[in-house]
């Protein structure tokens, strides 16, 4: 199993290795404070202006930010004009939060986290959306991108990105979670924050036409009832999909969060499937063959099979199951003092709508209802939260989704029961986060 | 001719003619594909639909391994850590133990993956440069060297099907309701 690199990912380094020791109530604010006080402490040494020592400690901007001057007081003068950024914005120099990389030897085969710790809302800004690729990102030129729609149809036809464009389109929010996801914590707690334990999910707000209108343009036979998607990179990257799924509410997707899809999401095209695992919303779409039986393609069989205790593997196990995080606290965050704190998570289901969301503070004996803070919507993330008083006692924080058609996120113990522990994917076990009573919160299976 | 009959033939002629992928709303888009359009696709199905013509032995592909796999695969198949090459023979019988390794011999259902993967992406720094005769040489010495074939045994469009793989039948369609969370036994509260 542990050869099977690409199918079958091992415990890497990257998630066993001690990250740089994070204290502070997020990561993220931690390090706008040593920024602070350093550029306080250069001012005052030097008794220049407190922006130039910044700069001087850190004189590269942040991905997807510029470095500018920070002024003592930004009331005392000009501020820059309009345009400076090219005509695309940047986000401001003082937000570093980024994906990390899984630890793989091949680059073009690995994959990185959204850092869920610190995304606001719902929506995952695109730059942060999570990423898996099995051939690397492909450049490709939408002017000669075409989908091809054949197999069991009456007219097979190819589409240009003009015509796709022509057609209706719909926008709607929805999360994609990698399979994978949370994948390391089946045997024992490992993944030190949330980013490497549950940052293979992200949502955005896709924008396409639905499958149904592309395959009223070709006709379809009457035992049509599987097709393959196919994509246009190096992997060329195939899986099969049932059509009931496709007319039901597939999207061929063009747009992320209001403009085209990144490059690293599938550009120009993507097959955009709400709750399926992330592996079937095949990216860079160029071709979609309609069959009467599935293909049995290598990512259907080698690889994202679900291996249980007796031997079998599961096939097709295609829905996302019911899951949460609290994303606050969570693993390496530190609890300056007992008060009052606002836990803060996230929950999804690829089988309807978050119904509600529990929490529990003493490792799963009592659960309270959390208050939903998004309107839950089908095949979504929801933020909820829960006021709460830390006691400065050592507690064991958990959540558990439920979702409208009644599906409750299991226990670790209850998952491993029916599962075993080497079915790799889809683990979606209620998640412990200790907090000791120093405040440092980390990873614990209870 | 009435105002009301003229507006009908308006509106008539306005209607593109029916056809079996007539759209409802009157949209007509895309461009019927060629058969070129056709051919610059595959997709190898369980039966064999979709294998290309031509042939290969263990022996040609022993050599084709070495010059284009062993890099990631290693020297026997083995498998390369370093590279992310996976094992490719092996672990047959490990599914149901502590140590599960996941092979094309212990584990995968059906040899018309093993050709449509080879020929879709390897080798991996060329993906798609191998010919059909290479990919049928290439599966008869990865099948051979996991004894699910003899190594005189030639692969080609009507052999390849017929090989049955040792984890065939071990595969279940589990789409729909995860039944299995269902059956977990309430735990008895705790006190």
């Amino acid at each position: 199993m542990s050869n099977d690199r690409d199918s079958e990912p091992t415990i890497s380094s990257n998630v066993e290795e001690d990250c740089p020791c994070r204290d502070g109530m997020k990561p993220h604010v931690e390090l706008s404070r040593r920024g602070l006080l350093m550029s306080a402490v250069a001012a005052s040494a030097s008794g220049v202006m407190s922006a130039t020592a910044m700069a001087a400690d850190k004189t590269k901007a942040p991905p997807g930010a510029a470095l500018y001057d920070v002024p003592d007081d930004p009331t005392k003068v000009m501020g820059r004009g309009v345009h400076e950024d090219g005509g695309y914005g940047t986000r401001s120099q003082f937000e570093t939060e980024v994906r990390e990389k899984e630890d793989r030897p091949l680059d073009a085969t690995s994959w990185t986290y959204t850092p869920l710790a610190a995304t606001i809302g719902n929506l995952t800004p695109s730059g942060l959306h999570f990423e898996r690729h099995h051939g690397g990102i492909p450049t490709i030129d939408p002017s000669r991108h075409d989908l091809y729609l054949h197999g069991l149809v009456d007219v097979a036809k190819k589409f240009t990105m003009a015509d796709i464009k022509s057609l209706p389109s719909i926008t709607r929010r929805y999360f994609i979670e990698c399979s994978g996801n949370t994948l390391f914590e089946w045997q024992k707690p490992t993944g030190k924050n949330v980013q490497f334990t549950h940052g293979l999910l992200s949502t955005s707000e896709w924008t396409g036409v639905p499958f149904a209108a592309l395959a009223r343009q070709v006709g379809l036979k009457e035992n049509a009832a599987w097709v393959l998607a196919e994509g246009a990179d190096a992997a060329v990257m195939t899986r099969s999909i049932p059509l009931d799924k496709l007319m039901s509410d597939a999207l061929i997707a063009y747009g992320q969060n209001g403009e085209a899809l990144r490059p690293e999401q599938g550009y120009p095209l993507r097959l955009i499937l709400p709750g399926y695992e992330g592996n079937t919303q095949i990216k860079w779409l160029r071709r979609l063959q309609v069959s009467n039986r599935p293909f049995q393609t290598h990512e259907e069989t080698a690889a994202y099979t679900d291996l249980m205790k007796d031997g079998r593997s599961k096939q097709f196990t295609l829905q996302m199951d019911p899951k949460s995080v609290i994303t606050f606290p969570s693993g390496e965050m530190m609890l300056p003092k007992a008060g009052f704190y606002l836990i803060s998570g996230i929950a999804w289901t690829g089988r309807g709508r978050v119904n509600a969301v529990d929490i529990s503070l003493d490792g799963g004996k009592s659960w309270a209802p959390a208050r939903l803070d998004t309107v839950p919507e089908p095949n979504c993330t929801v933020r909820f939260s829960y006021p709460w008083h830390w006691d400065g006692k050592p507690a064991v924080l958990q959540s558990r989704c439920i979702d409208d058609a009644g599906n409750v996120q299991p226990t670790r113990t209850d998952l491993i029961k029916v599962r075993g522990l080497h079915s790799v994917y889809h683990y979606n076990a209620i998640q412990s986060w200790a907090v000791a009573a120093d405040g440092s919160v980390s990873n614990v299976h209870v | 001719m009435s105002m009301f009959k003229s507006l009908c033939a308006v509106i008539l002629l306005g209607i593109a003619p029916m056809s079996a992928q007539a759209d409802p709303t009157g949209i007509d888009v895309g461009t019927p594909m060629s058969a070129d359009d056709l051919n610059a696709f595959f997709a190898i199905e369980v039966d064999g639909t979709g294998l290309p013509h031509g042939k290969g032995t263990a022996a040609t592909g022993k050599e084709i391994y070495a010059e284009r796999c062993a890099h990631c695969h290693g020297e026997n198949l083995e498998g390369s850590k370093e590279l992310g090459g996976p094992r490719l023979i092996g672990g047959r019988g490990s599914l149901t133990t502590d140590k599960p390794l996941k092979t094309v011999e212990s584990y995968w259902p059906h040899v018309s993956t093993l050709y449509d993967y080879m020929w879709r992406t390897m080798p991996f720094d060329q993906p798609g440069s191998l010919s059909p005769d290479d990919v049928y040489a290439l599966a008869a010495y990865i099948l051979s060297a996991g004894k699910i074939i003899d190594d005189k045994t030639e692969m080609n469009e009507k052999t390849l099907p017929k090989v049955v793989m040792p984890n065939a039948n071990a595969f279940f369609d589990a789409s729909g309701t995860t039944i299995d969370l269902y059956n977990v036994q309430p735990v008895a509260p705790k006190k």
